[in-house]
């Protein structure tokens, strides 16, 4: 499938948009405006936002506690996002639940959760639910190497393809489970394999690129939403960051690092591809820099300048009342 | 020499069952591991084998006879070369004897007190009462809920093609197709994780556990997953499911598959907890808990399954979940408890009468949330408080409850609360250790007592 010259823009456009967004995250981290657990995404962008593009409206995502980029991939405002990670009334979760927990009804966000490898059953669950109605909708349940050593990620494979429901799974291998390699953790290190046994087809994809993101996503997305069941997709990516704030990052040697950005970095790609083909100026990219860097800075002054929640917020949301 | 053939249990907890079908005549030569007989109760069906070889002498009961008792004599096998005529039916066996009275009993004084309840809704004059047991009561709330709402659905081992593990889900296959009754592999973190996805997505799951051991495979899910949603996403994501199953003791099953979740449960906020006694509450609560948009833990007993009850005839009886209900109204001594545990107030109620100890008799129905309200006001007019269950003493229900009776009533006490639990060890398995680790009604009777000074 050709990527056009509209879609390299997108694609540049929303990449960058995460990767300053939790830029800025990290340095309101260090000011102390951010609190507890915070899981940067830099570095892999080109994984949500290729796979967004393959998506259609109303289909559902749902994702682990690493989940600032798919919430701003899938259309949500970068404020609230930013909000609720300085735990502020005007958080998407009213400060109620942080960086790891988030939702947006809206935009089909399903979370945003914490617990390692718990959004794949959930997100079975949600495809569960698109079969039951009888739509085709697809749903996209990412989790991390890590979550794919976890067992109820093989009960989900199972049940999925026991009830041919529409889900792709899309593992972010970005190669460390906090500080444990793949090879370290995994007997069989090609993640796209471990479908063999549910007979789920899997591939694996380069994850830093986000054309070759888009059209796996494609051919995933298409298969599931023919009814034809659960699909695999193993996503080579890096993360430049420690796993949270709070890792160094010792495990791995610094070259490493600095060879994966210079060589495979996911929004350098699109730079150079679109001055190359001579689809935007030097100038229309500062354009676009200059544009995303207003968004951000603007998340950042209404995450600090939203209120924290009403003391009353301690104690509302935690049952319904019943419906009328 | 003869041999007995005894009527045989299908599982811990049966009592009588029915012989459905004799496979042999009287005269019939049968060899060890010929079928002889079908019987059923009203969970499973089984096939009897003869465990001797020899000659069918006699026949001791008719084909469809219901409520044969567990241990009676049903046949009477000759050896080789006996005559038949030789061969004396004996009289039932001691053991089945001596087990007829005692839930006749039960039962009687479970329907002497039904009492008239503020909170419950009033019926429709005129309403008829069915006698049902726990098990349909259950089944009947699942089914009138899902012709209601086609968001309803059942999942989970067992429930479709074989019925239901314990038989709560007979018919809902035949009625309302594999779409929405599905039967789960053994998966529980799995499906219990599956359906919590489908409720945020809208559908209402009713997930059943065969028991509620084995949720504790679930209940990352059941916790992190369904109870905190809410909370974590501003009041943006409802969990509308019902997680159902089997709670507490069985019988000789020993220590994994013999526990009392209540406690876990009722710890954790963003649940609701139902642990209903009766089969009218069963069905009225479980109707209120499939149509509740919370997630909500519905506590069965599987000794309970069998208990029959009067139930209103009537499509839409649901009840207020968070209500206690006054089962019996007395003077001296509050006695509060849920599921299971009344059946040990109830029968010690009856000794305790004989004393002239008036009990209030307080059937908790709901867990979380508790209905302190209900407890207090009995506990300022009776002063005295025991609590019976079938939980472990620390951090249990009757621990909670004495916590706020303490704040909340404390100058209405005239004596320490006691509490009637499941002794602080790992159920064991053989029969005599089993029994002393259950609560007894001669311990609700010695509590009791005790908190009278008597």
């Amino acid at each position: 499938m050709p990527f056009t010259k509209e879609e390299d823009i997108k694609a540049y456009r929303d990449m960058l948009l995460i990767r300053r967004f939790e830029e800025k995250a990290g340095q309101m981290y260090g000011m102390g405006l951010i609190g507890g657990f915070c899981h940067l995404y830099i570095g892999q962008e080109a994984v949500v936002v290729g796979m967004q593009m393959a998506i259609e409206e109303g289909d559902q995502v749902i994702t682990g506690y690493r989940d600032h980029g798919h919430m701003l991939a899938c259309g949500m405002d970068p404020k609230g996002v930013m909000a609720e990670l300085t735990g502020r009334e005007g958080g998407y979760s009213r400060g109620k639940g942080g960086s790891m927990h988030m939702f947006s009804r809206e935009r089909n966000f399903f979370g945003g959760h914490g617990i390692v490898g718990a959004q794949v059953p959930l997100g079975t669950g949600l495809a569960f639910a698109n079969r039951y109605r009888g739509n085709d909708r697809v749903c996209l349940a990412y989790f991390g190497d890590g979550a794919a050593n976890q067992g109820q990620v093989y009960e989900s494979f199972n049940m999925a393809e026991l009830w041919q429901l529409p889900v792709v799974y899309v593992i972010e291998n970005n190669q460390y489970a906090m500080g444990t390699s793949v090879a370290r953790a995994s007997a069989q290190t090609n993640l796209s394999k471990r479908g063999v046994s549910f007979n789920i087809p899997g591939e694996q994809v380069d994850g830093m690129d986000v054309r070759a993101v888009r059209d796996a996503g494609a051919r995933a997305v298409a298969f599931c939403r023919s009814g034809k069941g659960p699909y695999i997709l193993e996503m080579m990516t890096y993360r430049y960051r420690g796993h949270s704030m709070s890792d160094p990052a010792k495990y791995r040697a610094k070259e490493e690092v600095n060879k994966m950005r210079a060589e495979h970095d996911p929004i350098e790609q699109v730079r150079v591809r679109l001055l190359d083909t001579k689809a935007l100026t030097e100038d229309d990219l500062k354009e676009i820099d200059k544009e995303i860097k207003a968004i951000v800075n603007e998340s950042a002054e209404f995450a600090q300048s939203s209120p924290e929640p009403d003391p009353s917020e301690l104690w509302t949301d935690v049952l319904a009342d019943l419906e009328a | 020499m003869t041999i007995e053939v005894l009527m045989p249990a299908l599982s811990p907890t049966m009592e009588e069952g029915t012989l459905a079908k004799w496979h042999v005549k009287v005269g019939d030569e049968v060899k060890s591991g010929d079928v002889i007989a079908e019987i059923e109760t009203d969970k499973a069906t089984m096939e009897v084998e003869a465990a001797d070889d020899g000659k069918v002498a006699k026949l001791l009961v008719e084909e469809g006879t219901e409520n044969v008792k567990v241990n009676q004599v049903i046949a009477i096998l000759a050896d080789d070369g006996e005559s038949i005529q030789d061969t004396e039916a004996p009289k039932e066996t001691k053991a089945a004897a001596k087990k007829k009275a005692a839930p006749a009993k039960e039962e009687k004084a479970a329907r002497a007190a039904k009492v008239d309840v503020k909170s419950d809704p009033e019926l429709p004059a005129g309403t008829e009462f069915v006698t049902q047991t726990v098990r349909e009561a259950l089944r009947d709330a699942m089914a009138e809920e899902m012709r209601r709402d086609e968001s309803v659905f059942v999942m989970g081992e067992e429930v479709a093609q074989y019925q239901g593990a314990y038989k709560v889900t007979q018919g809902l296959l035949d009625e309302f197709g594999g779409k929405r009754v599905v039967d789960t592999p053994i998966t529980e973190h799995g499906f219990a994780g599956l359906g919590v996805g489908a409720a945020m997505a809208g559908l209402r799951p009713i997930v059943e556990f065969m028991t509620f051991n084995f949720a504790m495979q679930a209940i990352d899910q059941i916790i992190n997953s369904a109870a905190k949603t809410r909370y974590m996403s501003g009041g943006q994501m409802s969990c509308p499911i019902v997680f159902r199953g089997p709670n507490g003791p069985a019988a000789r099953v020993a220590a994994q598959h013999s526990q009392d979740y209540s406690s876990w449960y009722a710890h954790v906020p963003g649940l609701i907890v139902i642990a209903p006694y009766s089969a009218a509450d069963a069905k009225g609560l479980l109707k209120a808990a499939i149509r509740d948009p919370n997630p909500v833990i519905f506590l069965e007993n599987e000794v309970l399954y069998g208990k029959s009850f009067e139930v209103p005839k009537h499509d839409d009886f649901v009840l207020p979940i968070g209500k206690a209900k006054v089962m019996k109204e007395g003077r001296d001594v509050t006695l509060v408890s849920h599921s299971h545990g009344l059946t040990y107030c109830l029968e010690a109620m009856a000794k305790l009468e004989e004393e002239g100890i008036d009990v209030e008799l307080i059937d908790l129905r709901t867990l979380r949330p508790l209905d302190m309200d209900t407890v207090i006001a009995s506990v300022k007019k009776t002063n005295r408080l025991v609590t019976v269950e079938e939980t472990w003493p620390v951090c249990g229900i009757g621990a909670e409850i004495a916590a706020s009776v303490q704040e909340k009533a404390f100058d209405w006490l005239d004596a320490p609360i006691l509490r009637v639990t499941q002794k602080d060890v790992p159920m064991p398995y053989a029969a005599n250790l089993e029994k002393l680790a259950l609560p007894s009604a001669a311990e609700v009777v010695e509590a009791v007592k005790a908190v009278c000074y008597r």
